[in-house]
């Protein structure tokens, strides 16, 4: 890395570099703590401010082959997902690009590809080289207990880029991406279960509305 | 359309509003014949019921005729139909449990943070009842979008009128579930506080389930004639000691089933229960609790103790060692209105339930405000208004 005197970004260096250790530090430790108790490793306890694992999950009554058929095809993402504006069709290489939703109007670009992915079990996506922004995201499948459904599990974490971008982008998924990845899910769940997601607007004016003020 | 709008405690007003439209598929939008106002809709007139903005169309008892149907609808133009105030998808874990109340995909995503904060989960949505519950506007109007409209309403045979069928939508299943969730049986005493409408359902539905004894506690003359019709005994807590008169009335035992139609402004002198109005009135949040406190003083050892009444927050000075070594089973809950309609047509089409005793007084929609200052300040002689959008002002 050109080092600079400035104080400002060495400090900006220091703390991206420690960011970036911790944020691997943490991906890593994730599986290793795994095995003191039986809870999610987003649901262990973090230090606060440490966001960069944020995950949720949802138990929906469906089979799980409809419910990941139905999440394999990324163009129907936006439809529950409140932050993604749209998803292109992949290209010859499997990269897709997808709009996200960032504050004043504007849109970041992820391209994205499936790093892994199982039948009816798990799709993992990650983001490559030129997105606005690095992350990554899985998706997970089981059967849920008796005739309940299928439990289904969304992890992302993420690691916004430096400068004022990225300190927006930080922003908009930091300001509460727990309850974004739950927000998600239970979207996902009504569209699954019910055909449609619950909304209490009495017109279709207040509707749009609506979606220009989120947009 | 014409609406009743809350703009704040004590203060409704009949607004023009825009008219409700198909918004998802399986809506239906209904012409309001008959509307009641419920004993729960005067705590969002008093203000204890967080969530509420200006605004905002109230009521969750209605019924009317089907005049829109979005293309998954299972309703046609024209059918009668009474609308649960319970909003259910029918395909959710919950609902298939018939645990309607519970639905998890009512209530908007968005609207559903607060009340997981409150209760560990989301509520789910209910008509006309703050954005805890949904914001779906509510059935004090002209016209309703009724979400689901698949599952919830149920179509009414034209030989009977609104005035027999319109509590299907709240309050006789809520009576019901009361005295269901006492689970009585043959010999007992149940004693029911509060003769409001859902305490004199849960009186009426007590009785039909067999219980050999109902014992009815409030302090309006006219609410305890009306319980004493029923073929309940009653107690006026301003003339007697609940507890004492209990026991006795219950040969020493404690009686074996309560239920408490009161709810989180209940009346009483009791020092808790002052303390508690005034910290409700600072919007500390405290539930004015005093009948239950009560009730679970009166039961027997291994009782049942129900509670339909509406609570929303926390409460002080909780009994809980009586409750643990009396060994009691505690059971709540929104109805599960879908759970109960089909049945409760078929007891009022045979005869064994009417409902329409407890009707005082019919007004046109335009005169809903003072249909709540009057039910909630003469609670004597108003013991149930029913809101008719069509009838003349």
């Amino acid at each position: 890395m050109k080092q600079k005197f400035a104080t400002g970004s060495g400090v900006a260096g220091l703390a991206l570099a420690t960011g970036a250790v911790a944020f691997g530090a943490f991906l890593s430790s994730r599986h290793r703590h795994r095995g003191f108790d039986d809870g999610p490793a987003f649901a262990k306890r973090q230090p606060p401010g440490n966001l960069a694992l944020v995950g949720r999950s949802v138990t929906i009554r469906k089979p799980k082959a409809e419910l990941f058929e139905f999440w394999r095809d990324f163009s129907n993402l936006p439809s529950f997902m409140e932050n993604v504006e749209s998803i292109e069709d992949a290209d010859a290489n499997g990269v897709s690009i997808w709009k996200i939703k960032a504050p004043a109007g504007r849109t970041v670009d992820i391209k994205t590809e499936v790093a892994s992915e199982k039948q009816n079990e798990h799709i993992a996506w990650r983001s490559v080289e030129g997105s606005d922004i690095e992350t990554r995201g899985e998706v997970r499948f089981e059967d849920a207990p008796g005739d309940r459904g299928t439990r289904v599990s969304l992890t992302i974490s993420y690691d916004p880029p430096a400068g004022a971008l990225g300190r927006a982008i930080a922003k908009l998924f930091q300001r509460e991406p727990q309850v974004q990845a739950r927000h998600d899910l239970k979207r996902f769940k009504m569209l699954m279960e019910t055909g449609e997601i619950a909304t209490s607007v009495r017109t279709n004016d207040e509707t749009r509305a609506a979606k220009q003020e989120n947009g | 359309m014409r609406a009743l709008t809350w703009h704040g405690t004590n203060d409704v007003r009949v607004d023009t509003v825009s008219d409700p439209e198909i918004i998802n598929s399986r809506d239906a939008i209904i012409k309001v014949t008959s509307t009641a106002i419920c004993g729960s809709d005067l705590h969002l007139y008093d203000g204890v019921i967080p969530g509420v903005k200006p605004g905002d169309v109230l009521g969750h008892e209605f019924m009317g005729e089907v005049v829109e149907t979005g293309s998954d609808s299972t309703l046609k133009k024209g059918q009668r139909v009474v609308v649960p105030f319970t909003i259910s998808c029918g395909g959710c874990f919950h609902c298939k449990m018939q645990q309607y109340s519970a639905c998890d995909n009512s209530n908007p995503v968005e609207k559903q943070d607060m009340s997981a904060s409150l209760y560990g989960q989301p509520m789910s949505a209910l008509f006309g009842y703050s954005h805890l519950t949904g914001g779906y506007s509510g059935g004090q109007a002209e016209y309703v979008r009724v979400p689901f409209s698949d599952v919830g309403p149920i179509v009414v045979p034209d030989n009977l009128d609104d005035d027999k069928v319109l509590f299907l939508s709240d309050i006789l299943p809520t009576g019901w579930m009361g005295a269901e969730n006492a689970d009585i049986q043959p010999d007992d005493t149940v004693a029911v506080w509060g003769c409001g409408p859902v305490g004199l359902f849960a009186i009426q539905s007590a009785i039909v389930m067999g219980a050999s004894k109902v014992i009815a506690i409030d302090h309006y003359p006219n609410r305890l004639a009306l319980a004493k019709k029923l073929g309940a005994e009653v107690i006026d807590f301003r003339e007697t000691d609940v507890r004492e008169a209990l026991m006795e009335m219950s040969g020493g035992i404690g009686v074996d089933a309560v239920i408490d139609a009161v709810g989180m402004e209940s009346h009483g002198f009791a020092i808790d229960n002052m303390i508690d109005v005034v910290k409700q009135k600072v919007g500390m949040g405290a539930d004015r609790a005093s009948a239950l406190k009560q009730a679970i003083m009166a039961v027997r050892f291994g009782g049942k103790v129900s509670i339909p009444g509406v609570y929303g927050g926390m409460t002080d000075k909780w009994p809980l060692g009586a409750m643990m070594e009396k060994g009691l089973q505690i059971r709540g809950g929104q109805t599960h209105v879908q759970k109960y309609t089909r049945d409760l047509l078929a007891k009022i089409e045979d005869g064994t339930l009417d409902t329409t005793f407890l009707i005082s007084h019919r007004l046109p929609l335009e005169k809903a405000p003072e249909g709540y200052k009057n039910f909630k300040e003469q609670q004597n002689e108003w013991t149930k208004v029913v809101l008719k959008p069509g009838m003349e002002n």
